[in-house]
Formats: structure tokens, C-alpha cells, sequence
């Protein structure tokens, strides 16, 4: 279009201005520099707060709801639940059924755990191992543990050994993936300053590779946590151990059968508030305490 | 004020004054990489004495980090012979203090006091009652006495390489090893480093085998100057600097000496 303007034929140089130097004015004359926030913006800055409050938005919802459908049969109120609730720990079986959840699901997490360990060691001290542990976790790590169950149940038949099967399986691959991967991205500087002290075998494991890794250790025990928790409730529904020790699972599956759907609900309530009391406070305190405290994870 | 400058004759000596501290006799190291065998020096000796402050100087790739890390037991000559204090060098240990260049040297699950604490304790160098008092004692030589609480993800880079050189310097080592240890701090920081350096060889009169690819901070930091060759390192010449420090820096001499090593890294490289 236009023709294209030539650069100007002066090489531009910068203008010389005159040097000065001054002395700052003194701080307090200044204008605001700091000053403490509002109780109001102390509270929106709180991440509790602000989700308690729509925790208490949605319970007002609910109860409104269930008010204007007046069904108890499909859905009760949240008062209905809450007494329900209240009733089941109180007087009635709830509480015993989540004591065999909970003692159930710590078995197989222990046992999950305790062969993630091997598994890591075997995987760090040899390649065998390790090519051993990828291939595994690369296969069952996708295999849904709940899919096991029909097979548990042949092999363990009804009752505990199936149900700790199928945990064992939801937490082993999860933390010794998780800690494998940790162990490998420790980095060259700290193994070498680990040596250099003249640490060696289990004591080097124990006292350098665990704590540089245990940010990934703890992902994978937290990871291995919620598969557990959910598998275990996923297949307490298929059975009860006896119709006298159930675990939570059992408890909906039962009461959902009498049609005491108020009791279904306070017992998805307490799943709900053990997997939010597990992951939310024993697992944030753990990282509180270790990982943030060290600046080894952000947030 | 610094140390080289103070008492530039204290650390001359006739060779017949002591016996080497260190002596590394035709050492040629290899490493292996996903696909590669490099050999990373060839037929390397030099001695180093009680008190030096021996530079490896080189530009990257001469070996000279590799070297280092043969000297802190890491990696095994493939021929010649490594001997401190008359003894073969066979695998690492808390005689040979390492400090590196990297940030993450140190424990970021331990404060200060408990990272420079821990070789001492792991190590079973001093009794247990000991151990707090010499870690604080060193903490306080590189003036970080009020952090001892501190864990190391508050400290600024300058910081944690001194807490580095403390933990190093508690454990009262042999032999200091120190692998760029400034190299990743803004130059203001490091030339302050360097000074502190200077002023606590003074105070311990530690020796100290320091890994350096700038010429400046050779000539500043040492006493003694390795030039290695790259690919693989060879030694070049081995020179003095002990008369040098900052306070020389800009001056004819040092100058003189600064140009000479430059000639001899990079000029001569081109028929090399």
C-alpha cells in the first residue's frame, strides 16, 4: 500500500541529563506502609470459613428441599438424618459397624504398606527389582481393586481375608509406586552428602532417602488411603462378614433393604466424615507437621 | 582486610616443612554416562600441604569436579593412587567434608543447628554432648548464630552455603572439599563469601581443596593453583596466588597472573 517510511537519517543517541543523588525522606513520614487487616478480610482470608459456610449453605438447601417433597421413603430431611445419626451412635449398631470398618481397613493397610516397603527395597537395590515393580504396578495399578472381589471370594470366601484382599491391592501399588518414584528423584547432591558422612545400607535408606522422599511417600499413602477407604465400602455392600459384625458398607446395604432410608443416609454421612477426618486432619497434621514445615511442598 | 593479605608469608614454606597432606599420584578417573565411557582426567598428581588453599582451576569439562569427587571417595581412579594423611582414599567418608555448589546440600527436614549437627552425630567424629556445642560454636563462626532455629527453605542462598561450610567445618575434616561453592550466588554474595573464607582459614588454618572455574576467584581464594586442560584434564602448571586477594585485584601483579592463565586455558586451546 503506502510506501514504507525511511528510518530517519540521525542515529538517535540518548539525551545527557543532569546526575543527582538525594536522601530519602525519613520512613514514618510516609504514607501507609502496613497496617493490619480487617476482621472481615481476616475471615474471607480463612479457607475454613469460607467452606463451612457453603457446608451450611447446602445443609439449608437440603433441608429445604426435603421439607417441600415430604418423602422420608426417597429422601429425609436433614434433621431426620441427623437424629438418625445421633440414634446410631448413640444406642444403635452404627458405631460397632464402624469399628469393623475401620479395624478391617487398617489390616489391609498395614499389610499393604509393610509389602510396598519390600517391594521398594527390592526395586532400589537391584534393576531386576525394579523393572519387577514397574511392570507390576503398570498392570494392576489400573485394575480396579472392587474387580477383584468375585475372585477374593473364591479364594478367601466370605468373610475378612477377601475384604483385606482387595485393600492390600488397592494400597500396595499406589505407595510403592509413589515411593519408588520419591527414591529415584532424591537428588544426586544430597545421596552424595549422605555418603560423604559415611552412611551406608539402612541407615543411608532410613535416614536420608525416606525424609528427601517423603513427600512422595506421603502422596502415595495418602493415594493409597482414599482407594482403600472406597474400595472397602464398595465391598462391604456385597456382604457382611455376619449378619452380627458388618461393617458401614453392610450398614447401608441392610438398611436400605428395611427401607430406613434416613439410616442409609447418617450412614453415607459417617463415610463421608471419617474419609474427611482422615484426609482432611490426620493427613493435613502429618504434612503440617513435616513437608510444609520443612518447605519441601508449597500452599 | 583478608586473610591472604594480612599475612602473606605465613604460609610459605620450604617443601621439606611437612610431608604432603594429600597426595594424588597419576590419577586418571572415567564416568559413565547412559551411553558414553569419558575419561575425565589423565594422569593427574599434584600434593597438597597442611594449610593450603589448593585451587583446581579449569574450564568446564577439564575434570576438575570429577576429580574432586574421586578425592571425596565417590569415584575410583581407574589407574594411579589417591592417599591422605598416608592413607589409600578406598570410599567416601567424614574425614574428606564435602561442600557442593548446590542449594539442596543441605537436610530440608532439619534446621540449622540439627543439618550441621548430624555428621557429627551419624559420623560418631565427637561424643554426643559435644556435638551441640561445636555445631553452635560453628554456626556462630559464620555468623548465623541467630537462624540456628531456622530450617534451611527460609534462608537465602549465601546462607545455606555458609551453613553448609559450618556443618563442614564442625566436623574438623582432614581436608576441606569445596566444589564451586559460590558459584551459584550473585557476585556481590560471593565476593562477601570468599572474604569470610579467607578470614576463617585464618582464624583454623583448615586446608581446604577448592573447585573453581573462575580465574578471579582462584587467584583470591588460593594459595596454590591447579590449571587443568579439558578433555580430559591434564595438568597445565601449577602456580602460586598466595600472595593475592581482593585488595590486589585491579593491580599490575595480579593482573599479570590473572592473563597468564587465561593465555594458558584458552589461547593455547586452539593447537591443543
Amino acid at each position: 500500500m503506502a510506501e514504507i517510511t525511511p528510518l530517519p537519517v540521525a542515529r538517535l543517541s540518548p539525551p545527557i541529563r543532569p546526575e543527582f543523588e538525594r536522601t530519602t525522606p525519613p520512613v514514618s513520614d510516609a504514607a501507609e506502609i502496613e497496617r493490619p487487616l480487617s476482621l472481615w478480610e481476616h475471615l474471607a482470608n480463612m479457607e475454613g470459613v469460607r467452606r463451612g459456610a457453603i457446608v451450611v449453605a447446602l445443609m439449608v438447601a437440603w433441608q429445604v428441599y426435603a421439607v417441600w417433597l415430604s418423602n422420608p421413603l426417597m429422601f429425609p430431611t436433614l434433621t431426620d438424618t441427623l437424629s438418625a445419626l445421633w440414634d446410631g451412635l448413640v444406642h444403635g449398631v452404627l458405631l460397632q459397624r464402624i469399628g469393623a470398618t475401620l479395624q478391617v481397613l487398617m489390616t489391609g493397610y498395614a499389610i499393604g504398606i509393610a509389602l510396598a516397603a519390600m517391594l521398594t527395597t527390592f526395586a532400589v537395590s537391584s534393576r531386576l527389582g525394579a523393572d519387577l515393580l514397574a511392570t507390576l504396578t503398570a498392570m494392576f495399578n489400573p485394575l480396579p481393586a472392587i474387580a477383584l472381589l468375585p475372585l477374593a471370594l473364591l479364594w478367601f470366601g466370605l468373610g475378612v481375608p477377601s475384604l483385606v484382599f482387595v485393600i492390600v491391592h488397592s494400597v500396595l501399588w499406589a505407595v510403592a509406586l509413589n515411593t519408588l518414584t520419591g527414591f529415584l528423584g532424591v537428588s544426586e547432591t544430597q545421596r552424595l552428602a549422605g555418603q560423604n558422612y559415611g552412611l551406608r545400607g539402612v541407615r543411608y535408606v532410613a535416614l536420608i532417602l525416606i525424609p528427601a522422599a517423603f513427600p512422595s511417600i506421603l502422596s502415595g499413602l495418602k493415594i493409597g488411603w482414599a482407594f482403600a477407604w472406597r474400595t472397602l465400602i464398595a465391598a462391604e455392600l456385597v456382604f457382611g462378614v455376619s449378619s452380627r459384625s458388618g461393617g458401614l458398607g453392610w450398614f447401608l446395604f441392610e438398611k436400605r433393604n428395611q427401607l430406613e432410608t434416613d439410616q442409609v443416609f447418617a450412614g453415607l454421612t459417617c463415610v463421608i466424615i471419617i474419609g474427611l477426618l482422615v484426609e482432611g486432619l490426620i493427613f493435613r497434621t502429618i504434612e503440617a507437621r513435616t513437608i510444609r514445615r520443612w518447605g519441601m511442598s508449597r500452599g | 582486610m583478608n586473610a591472604a593479605t594480612m599475612h602473606p608469608k605465613d604460609q610459605t614454606y620450604p617443601p621439606s616443612y611437612a610431608s604432603p597432606l594429600l597426595e594424588v599420584s597419576g590419577v586418571t578417573l572415567q564416568y559413565k554416562t547412559r551411553d558414553l565411557l569419558v575419561t575425565a582426567t589423565r594422569d593427574v598428581s599434584f600434593e597438597v600441604y597442611p594449610a593450603d588453599r589448593f585451587v583446581l582451576l579449569g574450564p568446564s569439562g577439564c575434570g576438575k569436579s570429577t576429580l574432586l569427587k574421586g578425592v571425596a571417595g565417590f569415584l575410583k581412579p581407574v589407574a594411579g593412587f589417591m592417599r591422605l594423611n598416608g592413607q589409600m582414599i578406598d570410599g567416601a567418608g567424614p574425614d574428606r567434608m564435602m561442600v557442593f555448589q548446590d542449594f539442596d546440600q543441605l537436610m530440608p527436614w532439619k534446621t540449622v543447628l540439627e543439618n550441621v549437627m548430624f555428621p557429627i552425630l551419624v559420623s560418631r567424629r565427637f561424643p554426643r554432648a559435644e556435638a551441640r556445642a561445636r555445631a553452635m560454636a560453628s554456626i556462630t563462626k559464620v555468623k548465623l548464630g541467630k537462624f540456628a532455629d531456622a530450617y534451611p527453605h527460609m534462608l537465602s542462598g549465601g546462607m545455606k552455603q555458609r551453613v553448609a561450610i559450618a556443618r563442614a567445618m564442625a566436623m574438623e575434616p582432614a581436608i576441606l572439599l569445596m566444589d564451586e561453592p559460590f558459584a551459584a550466588l550473585d557476585a556481590l554474595t560471593r565476593r562477601q563469601m570468599q572474604d569470610e573464607l579467607l578470614q576463617l582459614w585464618d582464624d583454623t588454618r583448615f586446608t581446604v581443596l577448592f573447585v573453581t572455574h573462575s580465574i578471579e576467584e582462584a587467584i583470591v581464594v588460593g594459595s596454590r593453583i591447579l590449571v587443568l586442560s579439558p578433555h580430559p584434564g591434564q595438568v597445565k602448571a601449577e602456580l602460586n596466588a598466595h600472595q593475592y586477594g581482593h585488595d590486589h585485584q585491579g593491580g599490575s601483579d595480579f593482573m599479570a597472573l590473572s592473563q597468564k592463565i587465561n593465555t594458558m586455558l584458552f589461547a593455547e586451546g586452539h593447537h591443543g
